[in-house]
């Protein structure tokens, strides 16, 4: 696990601290037995001293690692089949989430949406800010310091890269998420998902595509 | 509490504060105009959270949107290629419109 600093609407994690002069790619720091560090020093300051109990340590990592995909995609199949809900959502991601009784709990929601001629993707330049109330923990790449610095440099080769080709016609917005604000990319509905539920929908819904990495495939049959 | 500057379509240039502390900023946009896209609401200063000031002010924060083609000074694959970002209000200056930019 990785130490925060409990903040009232500021929900960051592994910051860099006055610019690019340190690398956190590293997440978790071990010892030479493999103990973990953050986990010593939670240890030191905070159960020891009866601040916290272990348990409600365990409780918290579950709390943070329990959400998934599942949440993104369904709010994405959702927007799919009630157009209603999309302008909703669009409108206030908080609301919409709450809709499905999905709760973001580190920040607020803005939710973006692709179309044929606007494609978005979602980068954290300074960390790894990253939806994680609808999305889970974030894949290696996202914080990598090579998806970091180049997505907003050269957006169009990073997508390549995924193997993810825009037709020239459209037009891509990179969203560097830094700061009180989240951002779940509403993907393309794919052709060929005609009369499919919302179940069905929302399986097809990757991380990626929601990161706005990818497209969401048409399903094969 | 800081009064909102900023309207949707206004332009605002990103001061180089030369802050050492938890900026949110980061440093490819420093000098550089974009047009405010959203105002976000009021929210706690992250250089002050940083050093556990928790009690204010409250800073209000915009999503800005600047073109590519600006920001790196070269032509792109598409003239609308933009990058969005959130700015705290103390990082911006109100700027006029130039040709070249949003």
């Amino acid at each position: 696990m990785t130490l925060r600093t409990p903040s009232p609407s500021h929900d960051h994690h592994d910051h860099d601290h006055g610019g690019a002069t340190h690398e956190h790619d590293s997440l978790v720091v071990e010892d030479e037995v493999g103990n973990l560090l953050a986990q010593q020093m939670v240890d030191a300051l905070l159960i020891r001293r009866g601040i916290l109990s272990a348990s409600e340590v365990t409780m918290e990592i579950q709390n943070l690692e329990a959400p998934g995909t599942h949440l993104g995609a369904k709010m994405v199949a959702r927007a799919w089949l009630d157009s209603a809900y999309k302008q909703r959502l669009l409108r206030n991601g908080e609301d919409g989430a709450a809709e499905l009784k999905i709760k973001i709990g580190e920040a607020q929601l803005v939710v973006v949406e692709n179309t044929p001629t606007l494609h978005n993707v979602v980068v954290c330049t300074l960390c790894s800010c990253y939806p994680r109330s609808i999305l889970g923990q974030p894949p290696s790449w996202y914080i990598s310091t090579a998806y970091r610095a180049r997505t907003v440099r050269e957006p169009a080769r990073v997508l390549g890269e995924f193997g993810l080709t825009l037709p020239l016609t459209t037009a891509i917005c990179v969203h560097d998420s830094n700061a009180d604000m989240r951002f779940l990319v509403l993907p393309m509905r794919p052709v060929g998902t005609e009369g499919m539920t919302e179940g069905e929908l929302s399986q097809l819904v990757t991380r990626d595509s929601i990161i706005g990495v990818a497209l969401v495939a048409t399903p094969s049959r | 509490m800081n009064r909102v500057r900023f309207s949707v379509g206004d332009k605002a240039l990103v001061a180089d504060l030369r802050k050492p502390d938890h900026v949110r900023t980061p440093d490819y946009l420093i000098g550089h105009t974009g047009e405010v896209i959203q105002f976000c609401g009021y929210f706690l200063n992250p250089e002050d959270l940083s050093v556990g000031r928790t009690s204010g002010p409250m800073v209000p924060l915009y999503r800005i949107q600047f073109r590519m083609e600006t920001l790196w000074r070269a032509p792109q694959r598409h003239p609308d290629d933009r990058l969005c970002i959130e700015i705290y209000d103390h990082w911006l200056i109100p700027a006029i419109e130039t040709g070249s930019d949003f």
